[in-house]
């Protein structure tokens, strides 16, 4: 055991026995599991290319309560312009009243913290904070262990939340901890429809991990869109698993767009349970610098008849390196499964680099399975017709930068966040030169 | 306007080009033609300045400067335009946008100021028309999903939008039906102007029948083993290249 792990194991004895004894129960399982498992090293076939040990050296010690100071107007800078959204807001893994804006809730919906539904909804968490699967990582078992509070989100039968919730994750500086380590419950009731925008922030150039774990329960019919914004500071940890149970029907659409951070994971798993579920997944991550990227998505066709989608792209400049694997189980009894995944990157530098691992495992015979993963540079070709075309050799490669990730923005339909990205993908990638004299289809 | 002499170049190693000479003056137009392979489009892309494209020997002037030290994007704006044999498809960059950069890019390298929002829509607008094109085009990614003829008529209006000096069409004509071939026509005998040539790279004599050509060249594996007026590509139609390549090997 090293220090960092008894730094956590320590911390854990100051916080037991405070929650309900249900829950208690779990937290304390899951610290077994943390003691048993300890981290993930590079000898776990599933971090195989992610090495985490940066994290431990470290040693963040657990945030116990939100960072003071934190204003309103801190968080305003980071809206997305043009969005009329519902705000939450978690700072250090906490949720903070004062820093929401929920006051015009339609009926059907609830928006609170999940320390407040712990109280408030104790038999719903308690049919949904389920144990650990089994072999959960170190990290996991960790956020079990800890969690105490987060965004706990439901919507009621056939009610449509028309307005996006805007969710802040921010972290404040230090003070008050450094390991945030919130966790986050969506609950859709049958045909129930909402937009959920979890957008990371640093409001301060420091250091901290966010070990994050989210649950989406999808009934019947439901659907959600839901955006996920990284832009953490580069000195920034992240590591967070989504688990997505779809129902019949239900459709999932995801965008994670990451632009910041120094050591990224994501674990994404969607479980198709039934017949006509529908998981779209999309995603961009521009890297630079020694940033690491790793998305590591598994889709479960648990029943006949659903659909998957993943389209994720890179762009990777300086040492950067990303990770992506997709790992999609067909079951034997889900025949008629429609999937696809593409992840494609391109390649800025010569010392970027990108690990890619489609793992397909099929155990039904009528279905419909493709993928493809693509490492590549700027294409030749195209940048020479640019240049014949009189556009200079920098500009070009700029323009076809921006060209390759637009794909990507194309699939965002909610428009304030798609000129948000825009504004800042051009800035990133087109050194001044504006975006929508780029953008196809205007 | 454009002279050259004695050109060699190679692709990947692989000599094609074995001593070109052609100059073409102001305001000509000259068609050349081959069999395939004998390095017409290795010529488009030496004379545009396609990376990869080595000269060994050999010198190209382009309005009395030397035009090989130039990158592509300067011969660019000094005038040289390539209609490519094969357009490529540009996903994420939309037409309008690179009808755009192309023409500012010209512009300002004419010492001519670059055109505003109102004043570009119309003029595009208007070569639209000019090789009858929809204008559902512009929006679109550059070439992307474009049928073959319709990535022929984007090059044209591409040409017909950036007025260049010296046009090289590689077979802009191929792969057209009939009245498409009259569209390309009409585009290039409306740029026709006493200061503008046309280099035209082409397999077939229809199309000189609408665009006569001061000169026809006949190059075969890698040098001009013929030059002739319009008659020799009449003559070619009927004979085929069989005496002009045992001549030139012989
Ligand atoms: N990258 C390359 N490596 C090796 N050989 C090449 C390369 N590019 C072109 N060539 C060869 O150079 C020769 C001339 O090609 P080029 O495209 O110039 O012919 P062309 O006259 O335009 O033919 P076509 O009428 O079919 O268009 C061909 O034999 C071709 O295979
Ligand atoms: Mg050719």
């Amino acid at each position: 055991m090293n220090g960092t792990q008894r730094l956590y194991l320590d911390a854990y004895e100051s916080t037991a026995g405070r929650q309900p004894a249900w829950l208690d129960a779990l937290r304390s399982d899951a610290v077994e599991r943390f003691r048993k498992a300890g981290f993930p090293t590079l000898r776990d076939e599933d971090w195989k290319y992610t090495n985490t040990s940066p994290i431990e050296k470290a040693g963040f010690a657990p945030a116990g309560a939100p960072g003071a100071g934190v204003r309103s107007r801190d968080l305003d800078e980071q809206a997305f312009r043009g969005l009329d959204a519902l705000r939450a807001t978690l700072v250090d893994g906490f949720f903070v009243s004062e820093l929401a804006a929920l006051d015009e809730l339609p009926e059907g919906v609830r928006v609170c913290s999940l320390a407040t539904a712990l109280v408030e909804h104790a038999e719903l968490l308690r049919a949904h904070l389920g144990p650990l699967p089994e072999g959960s990582h170190g990290y996991r078992a960790l956020n079990a262990a800890f969690a105490s509070d987060g965004v706990f989100v439901q919507v009621d039968d056939g009610v449509q939340l028309e307005r996006p919730l805007h969710l802040m994750i921010a972290a404040s500086g230090p003070g008050s901890g450094q390991t945030h380590q919130p966790r986050n419950l969506v609950l859709l009731g049958a045909g129930a429809r909402a937009t959920l925008i979890e957008h990371f922030v640093s409001l301060a150039d420091e250091a901290y991990l966010l070990n994050l774990h989210t649950d989406v329960h999808m009934a019947e019919g439901s659907r959600l869109e839901h955006y996920r914004l990284q832009q953490h500071n580069l000195k920034a940890f992240h590591i967070d698993g989504l688990d997505v149970r779809l129902a019949a029907d239900a459709v999932y659409t995801g965008h994670a767009v990451d632009l910041g951070g120094r050591l990224v994971r994501h674990e994404l798993k969607a479980s198709l349970d039934a017949p006509g579920a529908e998981a779209h997944l999309n995603g961009l991550y521009l890297t630079s610098g020694r940033q690491h990227v790793d998305h590591f998505t598994h889709v479960d066709h648990n029943a006949p008849g659903a659909v998957s989608r993943e389209f994720y792209k890179g762009i990777l400049d300086g040492r950067s390196r990303a990770v992506f694997h997709g790992r999609i189980v067909v079951h034997p009894d889900a025949q008629k499964t429609d999937s696809a995944q593409e992840n494609k990157n391109l390649l800025l530098s010569r010392d970027a680099e990108v690990d890619t691992k489609p793992q397909l495992e099929i155990y039904a015979d009528d279905v419909k399975c493709s993928h493809g993963a693509t490492v590549g540079q700027i294409d030749m070709d195209s940048l020479f017709y640019l240049r014949s075309r009189g556009i200079d050799e920098k500009m070009a490669r700029d323009l076809l930068t921006w060209a390759f990730a637009n794909d990507v923005l194309a699939r965002i339909g909610l428009r304030p966040i798609r000129d948000a990205l825009e504004r800042i993908l051009g800035a990133a990638l087109l050194h001044g030169h504006a975006s929508t004299e780029v953008e196809p289809g205007q | 306007m454009l002279s050259i002499k004695n050109l060699h170049a190679t692709v990947d190693g692989k000599t094609i080009l074995r001593g070109i000479d052609l100059e073409v003056g102001a305001g000509e137009v000259h068609a050349i033609m081959g069999p395939n392979g004998s390095g017409k489009s290795t010529l488009a892309n030496v004379l545009a300045g396609r990376p990869g494209y080595e000269v060994t020997e050999g010198s190209v002037r382009y309005q009395g400067e030397d035009l090989l030290v130039l990158a592509p994007e300067e011969r660019a704006r000094k005038g040289i335009f390539l209609a490519f044999q094969y357009p490529v498809e540009i996903p994420g960059v939309s037409n309008i946008y690179l009808l755009k950069a192309a023409l500012n890019a010209a512009r300002v390298a004419r010492g001519e100021s670059e055109l505003d929002a109102m004043d570009f829509l119309a003029l595009v607008k208007q070569r639209l028309a000019l090789v009858e094109m929809k204008e559902e085009f512009l929006y679109r990614a550059v070439n992307e999903g474009f049928s073959g003829g319709e990535k022929k008529r984007n090059e044209l209006l591409q040409m017909a939008i950036i007025e260049p000096t010296l046009a090289i069409m590689d077979e802009t004509d191929s792969g057209l039906d009939i009245d498409a071939l009259k569209v390309v026509a009409n585009g290039v005998n409306g740029l026709r102007d006493p200061k503008r040539s046309f280099v035209m790279v082409t397999h077939y004599q229809r199309l000189l029948d609408y665009i006569v050509p001061d000169h026809v060249h006949v190059l075969v594996a890698g040098r001009i083993a013929k030059s002739g007026d319009k008659s020799l590509a009449l003559e070619l139609e009927k004979e085929g290249y069989g005496r002009i390549t045992e001549a030139a090997n012989g």
